[in-house]
C-alpha cells in the first residue's frame, strides 16, 4: 500500500530540494553533448560551425536558454543548501526557506537577460 | 447533530479503506475519533496509544496525507468538508489496521549511536553543566523528541531508501555529541556522519515541517554535516 | 564511503560557484550576435588561463555529478548503492574523457 505523504510535502524547502536534482539532472544529460561539440572543433572548425548554425534555430535558441536558466536554479538551490548546511542556525524554522525565491528570481532575472540578448 | 466522515484503513499492507460516519463533536481529537469508532462501531480495529496527552509519542498515524499526533490533532484543524481520511505511519510495515512495526525505526538510533554512555557512576559527584553553556543549549534543541515517528513518515529521503537512518535517529545523534556528560562523542559522531547516515539527507525538512513537538531535526542534521565537514577538513569541532 | 562523496560533493560545489558565474558572464557576452566557431576560437586557443580555467571546471562537473547521479539512482531506481555507484563512477570517467577532449578542442 502506497500511504500518501502529499500534505507533509507540500512546502517550499521540499519543492526546492526537488527542483535542485531534477534541475541537476537535466544539467547532467546536457554536459556530456555540450562537451562532445565543442570538441568537433579540435580536428574540425566546420562541424562545430555546422552545429552551432544548426544551434541558431529558435528551438535551440530556447533550449540553450533553458539550460542557462537550469544551471542558475541549480547552482542557487544549491547555495541555499550550503548555507543551510554550514551556516549555523539562529532557531530551528529560521527564515532560510526564503532564499528559494531568491534563487528562482535570479533564474529569471539572468533567463530573460540572456533571451535579450541572444534574439 | 452533524456527522464526520471518517475513511480509516483496515488489513495490512493489502487493504482497504473503512468508512465509518460518527457524531461531529464540538471538542474532538483525531484519536477520539479513532477511540470512539473502535467502542460503538469496529471492536476489532487496531491502533495503539497512551497519554492522550501528547508525551509518550505512540499515536501517530497519517491523517488526510500527513503524518501527526492524534491525540493533540483537533478535527477541526485538519478535516476537509466534514471528511478525514486515517492511515497508519508510512515508511513502516503494517502490522494491522493503524499500527505499523517500528523495529526498523528504533533500531536505526542505535546504528546512530543513540545510547547514552556516560563517563560517570552513580557514585561520583554530579556534574554541572550550565544550562546557557553554546553546546548545552546546541542539545536542549533537540532533547525533546517524543519518538513518535511522525518525522520518519514524512521523510521522502526515508521512503526512497530504506537504509536511511532518518531524522529522529541522527536528531538524538546530535544532542549526543553536543552532551558533555557523554563519554563516545567520537563514536557516536562517526556513525551519524556514516554511510546512511547524515549525508544522505536532502535538506527538503519535511521533517522539521511536521514535528509535533516542534523540533527541528534537519537543523540537527545539518549540524552533523557541518561536523563532518569540518572535521574532514581537520578544523577542530 | 557516504560521507567521503559528501564532503567531495560540497567542496566542488565551492569550487563550481565561481566557475559557474565566470562561465555566465562569457555566455551572456558571447552569445550577442550569435555563435561562430572562429569566435570561439579566438579567445580560447592557445590561453593557459582559459585552459586551466575550463580545466578545473571539467574536474569538478566530474566529480560533482556523479555523485547525485549516484543518490538518484540509488533512490528512484531499482539499482542498489553499489550498482548505482560503479554506474556513477563510470558516467564520471565519461565527462571526464569528453571534457577533456573538449577542452583539447577549443584550447590546444
Ligand atoms: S531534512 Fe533530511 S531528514 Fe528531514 S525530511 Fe528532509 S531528507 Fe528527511
Ligand atoms: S523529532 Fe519530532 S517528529 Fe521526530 S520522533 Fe521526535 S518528536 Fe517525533
Ligand atoms: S497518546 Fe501519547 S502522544 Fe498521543
Amino acid at each position: 500500500m502506497a500511504r500518501s505523504n502529499k500534505a507533509a510535502r507540500n512546502h517550499t524547502s521540499y519543492w526546492a530540494s526537488i527542483g535542485h536534482r531534477l534541475s541537476g539532472l537535466a544539467l547532467a544529460a546536457f554536459i556530456p553533448v555540450h562537451f562532445y561539440v565543442l570538441s568537433l572543433a579540435a580536428n574540425d572548425t566546420g562541424a562545430l560551425d555546422g552545429f552551432l548554425a544548426l544551434a541558431d534555430q529558435p528551438l535551440f535558441k530556447i533550449g540553450e536558454w533553458g539550460l542557462v536558466v537550469l544551471l542558475v536554479i541549480h547552482m542557487s538551490f544549491g547555495i541555499r543548501v550550503l548555507i543551510l548546511e554550514f551556516l549555523p542556525w539562529r532557531h530551528g524554522k529560521d527564515g532560510r526557506t526564503n532564499l528559494v525565491w531568491v534563487g528562482c528570481i535570479a533564474a529569471l532575472i539572468i533567463g530573460v537577460y540572456f533571451l535579450v540578448r541572444a534574439v | 447533530m452533524s456527522t464526520l466522515k471518517v475513511k480509516i484503513w483496515r488489513g495490512e499492507e493489502d487493504g482497504e479503506f473503512q468508512s465509518f460516519e460518527v457524531p461531529a463533536r464540538e471538542n474532538q481529537t483525531i484519536l477520539d475519533v479513532v477511540t470512539e469508532v473502535q467502542r460503538q462501531q469496529e471492536p476489532g480495529l487496531s491502533y495503539r496509544f497512551a497519554c492522550r496527552v501528547g508525551v509518550c509519542g505512540s499515536c501517530a498515524m497519517t491523517v488526510n496525507g500527513k503524518p501527526r499526533w492524534t491525540c493533540r490533532t483537533h478535527i477541526n484543524a485538519v478535516a476537509k468538508d466534514g471528511e478525514i481520511t486515517i492511515e497508519p505511519l508510512r515508511n513502516m510495515p503494517v502490522i494491522k489496521d493503524l499500527t505499523c512495526d517500528m523495529t526498523d525505526f528504533f533500531q536505526k538510533w542505535q546504528k546512530a549511536g543513540g545510547t547514552f554512555k556516560g563517563t560517570v557512576t552513580r557514585k561520583d559527584k554530579v556534574v554541572t553543566i550550565p544550562p546557557s553553556s553554546p553546546k548545552r543549549q546546541k542539545a536542549d534543541a533537540g532533547i525533546e523528541c517524543i519518538n513518535c515517528a511522525v518525522c520518519y513518515a514524512a521523510c521522502d529521503t526515508v521512503n526512497w531508501d530504506s537504509e536511511y537512518l532518518g531524522p529522529a535517529a541522527l536528531n538524538r545523534a546530535w544532542t549526543l555529541v553536543n552532551d558533555e556528560r557523554v563519554g563516545n562523542q567520537k563514536e557516536v559522531l562517526d556513525k551519524a556522519i556514516g554511510d546512511n547516515g547524515c549525508s544522505s539527507c536532502h535538506s527538503q525538512g519535511n521533517c522539521t515541517a511536521s514535528c509535533p513537538v516542534g523540533l527541528s531535526p534537519s537543523q540537527s542534521i545539518h549540524g552533523l554535516k557541518r561536523m563532518s565537514l569540518l572535521s574532514f577538513l581537520g578544523t577542530e569541532v | 564511503m557516504d560521507r567521503m562523496l559528501f564532503v567531495l560533493q560540497r567542496l566542488t560545489a565551492l569550487l563550481l560557484l565561481p566557475l559557474i558565474i565566470g562561465h555566465l558572464i562569457v555566455i551572456l557576452y558571447a552569445v550577442k550576435g550569435g555563435l561562430t566557431s572562429a569566435e570561439i576560437l579566438a579567445r580560447t586557443q592557445g590561453s593557459l588561463w582559459w585552459g586551466l580555467f575550463y580545466g578545473l571546471f571539467v574536474v569538478a562537473v566530474a566529480i560533482h555529478a556523479p555523485i547525485g547521479l549516484r543518490n538518484i539512482l540509488k533512490e528512484w531506481t531499482p539499482l542498489s548503492r553499489v550498482a548505482s555507484g560503479w554506474l556513477s563512477l563510470a558516467f564520471g570517467l565519461v565527462l571526464l574523457w569528453l571534457g577533456a577532449r573538449a577542452i583539447q578542442g577549443v584550447v590546444l
